[in-house]
């Protein structure tokens, strides 16, 4: 499981990218595309492209939204761990 | 009917020229000569139009994609275009200088053809000697690089007992992907089908030793694995839906709704040189034939999968019962599955039939 300590990064040939046509932001990746909703693009702003640990990362997150640390810990700390089986992020 | 989306990707067949000789290959028969290439100009364009379709990505494909000298200039472009790069390759004919151009360009991802997990047997189907030992050192030198690696197993009876080692192979070479691709028959693999297909006690020992090895993979590397449908209940979702997903421009420059597309009789395909690649995407004869639901038979119309496998291949149906608009065979609901159950275990029953390799010798005439 990724812990709070982990530093992450995209993986290897992997991009945040908007997609101007359907006007969404994306992952893309050796042939596969990973819609981020807008929860999922802050996560990985914060989590993995925040220059920080993952637990930086939540910290900003919980202060950006205004909500509980502890509530938001567990789903993203889940999302991100979703992202690392699917091959987009890695560390 | 809902609006239609946008391609996702676009793949290109830049040429029909390989230096291998994969008698699984599923290019056509008819083999598009050099002299039938597009030229940079027009790929470029190809490029632009397909990325103001919409598509996210290109593969560069073929044939062998690296024997076009312009590679580097089409990646580039593309990367400016906007779109993510993929390059699908047999790797033989690349070197380090060639793939930090490429990198340089903003090529993203490589991904390489194996054969087998030892040069004999790899070397021996790709009809090239020393072709395995090039694969390795390039795929390291990929990875080096910082370039994603997709290690494309192609997999097949002759190498289907030695899955574990291919992903044995792509871990050691620290690859993020692997297709564990079972062999497709169409355009060559089809001529081959006796030569390659497995056995179903092959097959069904393959699939639970590769079941089980999932969970440890998770989160090393992803396992993407194409099964071999003669031998399923259901068809495979080809191409995520006719026409739903994906284009494919072929060497001389028709635009399909997929690489096989060309062997289904009485359909006019367009070319990049008749309207650009969205127009064609929306309203093209080939592509709004088969797309969506309205045009399926039963037992597809009322199949509560009709939205899941979407019929099926439409390739496959006219390769097995000859015609491309009845269900795909291999589903079990097909009144055709019989016969293609018994064709396999026919084919796969027969020993030492001879490769035909995927070469302009042996091509048909267009």
């Amino acid at each position: 499981m990724i812990a709070e300590t982990d530093t992450l990064r995209l993986a290897p040939g992997v991009m945040l990218r908007q997609d101007r046509t359907r006007e969404q932001w994306t992952l893309l990746g050796p042939e596969r595309v990973l819609v981020l909703d807008e929860l999922a693009l802050e996560v990985v702003r914060a989590c993995v492209q925040g220059g920080g640990s993952v637990g930086t990362g939540i910290d900003r997150l919980a202060a950006e939204f205004q909500a509980p640390r502890a509530e938001i810990a567990g789903d993203v700390l889940e999302l991100l761990q979703d992202m690392r089986e699917r091959g987009f992020i890695a560390g | 009917m809902s609006t239609l989306e946008p391609p996702v990707a676009v793949h290109l067949e830049l040429s029909h020229r390989c230096p291998l000789k994969c008698p699984y290959c599923s290019n056509p028969l008819a083999l598009e000569p050099a002299a039938g290439e597009l030229d940079t100009a027009t790929w470029c364009r190809v490029l632009d139009e397909a990325a103001e379709a919409g598509a996210l990505q290109a593969h560069f494909s073929g044939g062998e994609p690296c024997v076009r000298k312009d590679l580097e200039t089409l990646v580039e472009h593309a990367t400016r275009a906007g779109l993510y790069t993929n390059l699908i390759t047999s790797a033989v004919t690349l070197d380090r200088a060639r793939l930090q151009r490429l990198q340089a360009a903003g090529l993203q991802h490589v991904q390489i053809s194996f054969q087998d997990t030892h040069a004999e047997g790899a070397d021996r189907v790709a009809g090239m000697p020393g072709a395995h030992a090039r694969k390795l050192a390039i795929a390291r030198e990929v990875v080096d690089l910082g370039l994603a690696l997709t290690v494309n197993a192609v997999v097949q009876r002759h190498n289907i007992d030695r899955v574990d080692d291919f992903i044995d192979l792509a871990l050691a070479l620290k690859a993020g992907r692997i297709e564990v691709a079972n062999v497709q028959y169409y355009g060559w693999a089809l001529v081959n089908r006796a030569a390659l297909i497995p056995t179903r006690e092959q097959l069904v020992a393959m699939d639970a030793a590769l079941r089980d090895r999932l969970p440890s993979l998770k989160g090393r590397i992803v396992v993407d694995y194409v099964v071999p449908d003669y031998y399923a209940q259901r068809p495979k979702a080809c191409m995520g839906g006719w026409g739903q997903r994906f284009m494919n421009v072929s060497p001389s420059g028709k635009v399909l709704p997929c690489h096989a597309a060309e062997t289904i009789p009485n359909m006019v395909f367009e070319t990049v040189f008749d309207r650009p690649l969205g127009a064609i995407w929306q309203d093209g004869e080939a592509f709004r034939r088969y797309r969506g639901t309205a045009w399926m038979p039963e037992p597809c119309q009322g199949c509560e999968r009709k939205e899941i496998d979407w019929g099926g291949c439409r390739c496959q149906a006219l390769a097995l019962a000859g015609d491309a608009g009845v269900a795909d065979p291999v589903c079990a609901l097909s009144d055709r599955h019989a016969e293609v159950i018994a064709t396999a275990e026919r084919d796969a029953a027969r020993a030492d039939v001879p490769f035909t390799y995927r070469e302009y010798r042996n091509a048909a005439v267009p």
